[in-house]
């Protein structure tokens, strides 16, 4: 049942390993809230992180995109070793996320939302706005279409000069992954994606999750909601206390006694 | 006539002073949510940077370099840049309320050194003939009153223009997104320190071309013109006018500074001669009032936050009807 490292040495045959987190460890007090996990991420894999709440899934996730550092365990990203680079480095290594509450920025228009996901703007140097224009003007016309491209692909386009307050908490995670596409990353984390959306619109976005995988990029994605596991990933990883449990195909680990346990808690 | 004439020139050439400064506040304040309570502070680095550069050579202190008033505005622009850039990057990882107390403390320490560097400052006698610009004019008032006027309206004209492309441009938006939500913009790769810290520093920079051209309006500098009180003022003005908005930043400028020199004509004409010290806190307490009374009647300042957004992206919006519905794809 726990075939912690089969399916997973197989795909790193294929396309190699692009995030290896092993060993992390990370308290906040007393707390280990994760405690020795380790995770790989083969290119072009969907993976889910499961378990109970309190598990650690949040923890190590924020441990993979950089937004905590690790007390101990190392992280690798494309086989570089990316311990103490902040949060805003990952994205340069082709690292994206989302958030488990999502955090449009909501005086800013839809449009510009996406916009803000754009790399290596040279209009984002001051001084580039005043000695370069022309080329700033021309980079930013290129980003906006692109940016329109993707808020059509999420179905946001009808929206996008609306300013992101305005949306509902499903259209806010459809603009999430939009404006994390717009930086093209190769690996997308993706906290709660199903968290709070409606059915309509959760069914537009596992259709556009699985359109991403088969275009290639990585996806990690911590769920609860098993359903969509079982749909979308071909492996679960599931945490409780801050370690691994059980690793292995979705519908194997529905049935593991040790995962039920930990999800219904211990009764005996 | 022309008494009024030359009056009001002088009363807007005083308000456009503090409307460059409201300016750079706008670009920290406003457009970056930095909690800036050291202006005065900067304000005084400009102001001296560019009178020791421009003053003739004198025993008293250090400088008399005798430069044209147009280096002298620009060194004071690039020195407080400078200095703010120094100052920034050891308090601009603070929060909003101890940015606030570093930034204070930060102004007092310039206040005392300008006090006490007497070999480089003047100490509390402060630097005089600091040349004014159209000097040549200044045995015909209004001309030179007008003249003044003007040019410090085309540098707010140019500043307001340049601040109004950066605000539109992807650095604006990326200091917005910073704003709105630090931990997003940092996960969308955007270093929020460094950002952060650009902004400081052209806010600073603007805030020490303010302190020169008043320096050089006025042809005179001390230490105690760069009190706490300074501070309060600039503040006044931008929420007055609307923070986030660089038209209401000049505006502000305007309508409190017009309080302020009414308010300083109906202490000296209601107050005999003994008492007017005193009831100059007065000015103080009307600048107060009419804070109150304006965020009571417009929250936001009298012209609010400006909806902005890149010219690129309005450039792109389209004028005709909206494409239908494409949710029909699911």
């Amino acid at each position: 049942m726990r075939s912690r490292h089969g399916s997973m040495q197989a795909s790193a045959r294929e396309g190699g390993l692009v995030i290896e987190a092993a060993d992390l460890v990370k308290a906040f007090g007393g707390l280990r809230a994760v405690d020795g996990m380790s995770l790989s991420l083969a290119r072009g894999e969907m993976v889910a992180l499961i378990g109970p709440n309190g598990a650690g899934k949040t923890t190590m996730f924020n441990l993979i995109a950089g937004s905590l550092q690790p007390d101990a365990g190392s992280i690798h990203v494309g086989g570089v070793d990316v311990r103490g680079e902040g949060p805003e480095r990952r994205i340069g290594r082709g690292v994206g996320r989302t958030f488990q509450i999502p955090r449009p920025f909501a005086d800013m228009s839809v449009l510009e939302n996406v916009l803000a996901g754009a790399q290596g703007q040279l209009g984002e140097r001051m001084w580039m706005n005043f000695l370069a224009p022309g080329r700033v003007a021309a980079q930013e016309k290129a980003a906006v279409d692109k940016a329109r491209d993707l808020l059509a692909f999420v179905t946001l386009d009808r929206l996008a000069l609306e300013p992101a307050r305005v949306l509902s908490g499903g259209q806010r995670k459809l603009l999430e992954l939009a404006r994390i596409l717009m930086a093209d990353p190769q690996v997308i984390l993706l906290d709660e994606p199903a968290a709070g959306v409606n059915p309509v619109l959760l069914e537009l976005l596992i259709d556009r999750i699985v359109a991403l995988n088969g275009a290639g990029k990585t996806i990690l994605l911590i769920e609860h909601n098993m359903d969509m596991v079982a749909r979308l990933c071909s492996r679960a990883v599931v945490m409780a206390s801050g370690r691994l449990l059980a690793e292995g195909p979705p519908a194997e680990i529905a049935r593991d006694p040790a995962v039920i346990a930990a999800y219904l808690g211990d009764v005996a | 006539m022309i008494d009024l004439l030359s009056y009001g020139a002088f009363f807007l050439s005083v308000a456009l002073t503090y409307a460059i400064i409201s300016l750079g506040l706008n670009v920290q304040w406003g457009q970056t949510g930095l909690f800036n309570v050291g202006i005065a502070g900067f304000v005084a680095v400009g102001a001296y940077v560019s009178a020791l550069l421009t003053t003739p050579a004198t025993a008293d202190h250090l400088g008399g370099f005798g430069l044209p008033v147009a280096a002298g505005w620009l060194g004071a622009a690039v020195a407080t840049g400078f200095v703010t850039f120094l100052v920034g990057a050891l308090t601009i990882r603070l929060r909003s309320d101890y940015l606030a107390i570093a930034t204070f403390g930060a102004a007092v320490a310039i206040h005392l050194c300008i006090l006490n560097l007497q070999s480089v400052t003047g100490g509390p006698f402060g630097i005089g003939f600091i040349p004014r610009a159209f000097a040549g004019l200044a045995d015909r008032p209004v001309a030179f009153s007008l003249a003044n006027l003007a040019l410090l309206a085309a540098v707010v004209l140019a500043l307001y223009l340049a601040l109004e492309h950066l605000a539109r441009s992807p650095w604006g938006r990326v200091l917005r997104a910073i704003r709105e939500d630090e931990p997003a913009a940092l996960a969308l790769g955007k270093s929020a320190v460094r950002f952060r810290l650009q902004a400081f520093a052209l806010g600073g920079a603007i805030m020490g071309l303010a302190g020169a051209t008043q320096a050089h309006f006025i042809g005179y500098i001390a230490p105690d013109n760069y009190q706490p009180i300074l501070t309060f003022q600039v503040w006044a003005m931008l929420i007055v006018g609307g923070s986030g908005n660089n038209r209401g930043a000049i505006l502000g400028a305007v309508v409190v500074w017009g309080i302020w020199a009414l308010s300083a004509s109906a202490v000296a004409g209601l107050f005999p001669a003994e008492q007017q010290a005193r009831a100059a806190s007065l000015q103080i307490v009307m600048i107060g009032l009419a804070l109150c009374a304006i965020l009571l009647w417009r929250p936001r300042g009298i012209l609010g936050e400006a909806r902005i957004m890149s010219r690129h992206v309005l450039r792109a919006a389209p004028t005709a009807t909206p494409p239908p519905s494409t949710k029909s794809e699911t």
